[in-house]
């Protein structure tokens, strides 16, 4: 064990700091979810950060990454923060589908779509759940009929992040006549195709950030599955095991909130009460927690170890401290807390905001109930 | 950057972990309660032979000279079986302690002798009765006595196994070592009492797991509801994100700085509440059969409760964490900061 960065990995960490000082808009960009300008101008900023090499740090560099292994990309993540640079409006495709894709797709596949994915000049939605299928993903309707070279592609999606102003969409979808897990491929089709229409759907805090998909016969070809026909499903779990695992939430994330927080406790402990500081404390511990355990991980998988079901408990323990820690910032606020960014009391950091999107934590990516099922049967051996 | 364990500490703990489950079983446990024993010479002896109480004293008092990284996967071992010998003050805190004062010292010379340590964060002193000596604190000065030369007074604990009291003594009655750096103590039992706590929160978890997927009720076993997997796989989850801060904690302890201290008390804070949930989990999984002094889960549920409140409070540990978060900077790239890089 050696808790200390090695010289490389210091110098790694003063070039990507450099680079983000020089490079980081000085004024926020308006949300991605916001508006079409808000969008565009994320998608300016990931061709900003593919100039410099810093599209997705941890692929291979023939497909547009840096080859850095995961500690480096830790320290990148921990870099981006700080700088407060802003959201990674493709984090569907760089986080989720870019790993699954480097592990399941073919060279041809990697070379077509992933370089376009690190520029932002392709930005990703991910189109898995439906109407009857959300916590129970094997129950798809949506269906994947061979034609020759072709799939025609038929269904409905829903809940697709950003699906409104993206480029393409991952599918799971299924032979037509086949059962729960079996039949299954992931596929990919633009979201401007012949046959697509998207529908946006507000979320609670009236941004577009999700849409529901209607598929009508739209045509894609058969290069456009990863893995084998009817191998979808378990291609699947592979990505839902970076999500929930690692790439998702990088600790950097709550670590800049966590000193955010006790910046605002500083500020108001004169008239905030005063049992709140346990809860401050509670929260960088968390940060700091969460932060150690990926390190541990990240360890081990560069020692040759797979992530496995442990990384359900990544899903749980983000999203639960994500709650707590917004809810103190909103505890300490007191009356202000309720203030929207736009009122003229409002605290500079959005923390009301920060809450509402903490409160879909437990939900995406597979909710904490069934997270904690997978837990249970898989970590703990209990019976289904 | 390397954050995981080397083959020699993960036999070290296999070591452990196997002389542990042959020699504390629920069986051996039993006995002891119903005899009011706190020891287990057999157990004892075998612990001795395997060089357990040796693993932390440095080599020019004859012992083998490893770090708390080392001692730390030994005392969560202890905890997977509730150990009911001193192993983790005895052998963690207390002899080390007197290494530091007196290297030559005859006591050290015998790996059997158990030695307690009357440290001032704590008003009962655990197995005076049966140490060799106990480790007594005077405006950090360090005395030694034996347990005839001072007075003790039985101050009996929840947990059976564990024997308290306190302790009346004079100067004149004890050998004066000089000062004593019980700061390194104090972090070192909190370091291992938190690691004792991983292995009793995930013993008290196995347990349930157990006895979920044998026992039936509506016709299934208990295991397959969910409402009990969600109880245990809470547990579970808090466990997980301790396990790391107990490591980063054991590597750090050397450093003692402000982030050092604030990682021991973190640790201990986060996997005592991983043992004391873990525990209370248990329990309502086993129904009233966890409520019975017949199943062992209470033993777990009171060694936590022990040493929750010993070696700190976690208010105490807590104003240890507010120091390091108001007084050092914060944020992503602090993770592995030191103080000195700071200043
Ligand atoms: C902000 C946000 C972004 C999202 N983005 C995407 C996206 O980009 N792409 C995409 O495909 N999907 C996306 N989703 C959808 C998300 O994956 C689903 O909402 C989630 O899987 C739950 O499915 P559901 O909404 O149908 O809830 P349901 O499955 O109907 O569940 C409702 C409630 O019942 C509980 N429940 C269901 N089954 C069980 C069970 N077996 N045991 C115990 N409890 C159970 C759930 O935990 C939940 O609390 C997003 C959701 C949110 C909130």
């Amino acid at each position: 064990m050696d808790l200390t960065y090695t010289p490389e990995q210091q110098a790694f960490r003063a070039e990507v700091r450099a680079w983000l000082e020089a490079h980081v808009p000085s004024a926020p960009l308006e949300h991605f979810d916001a508006t079409r300008e808000g969008f565009e101008a994320h998608r300016q900023w990931e061709k900003t950060l593919k100039s410099g090499d810093w599209g997705m740090v941890t692929w291979p560099r023939e497909y547009g990454g840096r080859g850095l292994d995961l500690i480096q990309w830790l320290i990148f993540e921990e870099e981006y923060y700080r700088a407060g640079a802003p959201g990674r409006v493709n984090q569907n495709g760089i986080f989720l589908l870019g790993p699954t894709l480097i592990e399941f797709g073919t060279h041809e596949q990697k070379q077509r779509f992933l370089p376009k994915m690190a520029s932002g000049e392709e930005i990703w939605a991910q189109a898995w759940s439906e109407p009857q299928a959300g916590s129970d993903l094997a129950g798809v309707r949506a269906t994947a009929t061979r034609d020759g070279d072709d799939y025609i592609l038929n269904g409905h999606k829903i809940w697709s992040s950003r699906a409104v102003f993206a480029d393409w969409a991952f599918g799971l979808f299924r032979e037509p006549g086949s059962e729960r897990h079996k039949g299954m491929s992931l596929i990919f089709f633009p979201l401007d195709a012949p046959g697509v229409t998207v529908n946006a759907i507000k979320k609670i805090n009236g941004h577009v950030g999700f849409a529901e998909i209607f598929l009508e016969n739209v045509r894609v070809p058969a290069f456009n599955r990863l893995g084998d026909e009817g191998q979808g499903w378990h291609i699947c779990m592979a990505t839902a095991g970076f999500e929930r695992g690692l790439m998702l939430r990088s600790p950097a994330r709550y670590q800049v909130a966590a000193k955010k927080l006790a910046a605002l406790w500083q500020a108001h402990k004169e008239t905030a009460d005063p049992a709140l500081e346990a809860d401050v404390v509670r929260a960088h511990m968390n940060a700091d927690a969460y932060a150690l355990n990926i390190y541990q991980t990240a360890s081990r998988l560069m020692a040759g170890a797979k992530i496995g079901p442990e990384a359900s408990t990544n899903k749980i323990f983000w999203s639960e401290l994500d709650i707590h820690l917004t809810q103190t910032a909103l505890s300490i606020l007191g009356p202000q807390a309720e203030l929207t960014h736009e009122a003229p009391d409002a605290s500079p950091v959005d923390w009301i905001d920060d809450y509402i999107f903490a409160l879909a934590g437990p939900i995406y990516a597979g909710s904490n109930e069934i997270q904690r099922n997978i837990i249970a049967e898989r970590m703990l051996g209990l019976p289904r | 950057m390397d954050f995981t364990l080397n083959d020699e500490q993960l036999m070290f703990a296999e070591t452990a972990r196997s002389l542990f489950a042959d020699s504390s079983t629920p069986d051996h446990w039993r006995r002891m309660m119903e005899a009011g024993e706190a020891i287990d010479p057999a157990r004892w002896a075998s612990i001795v032979e395997t060089g357990l109480t040796l693993v932390l004293l440095p080599e020019n008092a004859g012992g083998i000279g490893l770090a708390e990284s080392d001692f730390a996967l030994i005392a969560q071992e202890a905890g997977y079986v509730v150990l009911p010998e001193p192993l983790v003050e005895s052998a963690g805190v207390a002899a080390p302690t007197l290494a530091a004062l007196a290297p030559d010292h005859p006591l050290l010379a015998d790996p059997a002798a158990t030695i307690a340590i009357a440290h001032p964060a704590n008003p009962y002193v655990a197995n005076a009765d049966s140490a060799a000596a106990i480790l007594l604190h005077q405006e950090g000065e360090a005395f030694l006595a034996t347990p005839d030369q001072v007075t003790l007074t039985a101050q009996p604990s929840i947990d059976p196994f564990r024997r308290l009291f306190t302790v009346e003594w004079s100067p004149q009655n004890a050998t004066a070592l000089g000062k004593a750096d019980w700061d390194l103590a104090f972090d070192r039992a909190s370091l291992f009492n938190a690691a004792f706590g991983l292995g009793l929160a995930q013993r008290a978890v196995d347990l349930a797991v157990d006895y979920a997927k044998e026992r039936q009720q509506f016709g299934k076993p208990i295991g397959s509801y969910q409402a009990v997997k969600h109880h245990l796989a809470s547990a579970q989850v808090t466990i997980e994100f301790a396990k790391p801060v107990v490591a980063a904690a054991a590597a750090e302890i050397g450093t003692r700085d402000v982030q050092a201290r604030a990682r021991v008390s973190h640790a201990k804070i986060v996997a005592l509440e991983a043992a004391d949930k873990a525990a209370r989990a248990s329990i309502q999984v086993h129904g009233a059969m966890g409520y019975s002094w017949e199943v062992d889960v209470h033993l777990f549920l009171k060694r936590a409760l022990a040493l929750t409140q010993s070696w700190g409070t976690p208010a105490y540990h807590r104003a240890r964490i507010a120091t390091r978060i108001f007084t050092q900077p914060m944020g992503p790239d602090q993770t592995f900061a030191r103080e000195a890089d700071n200043a």
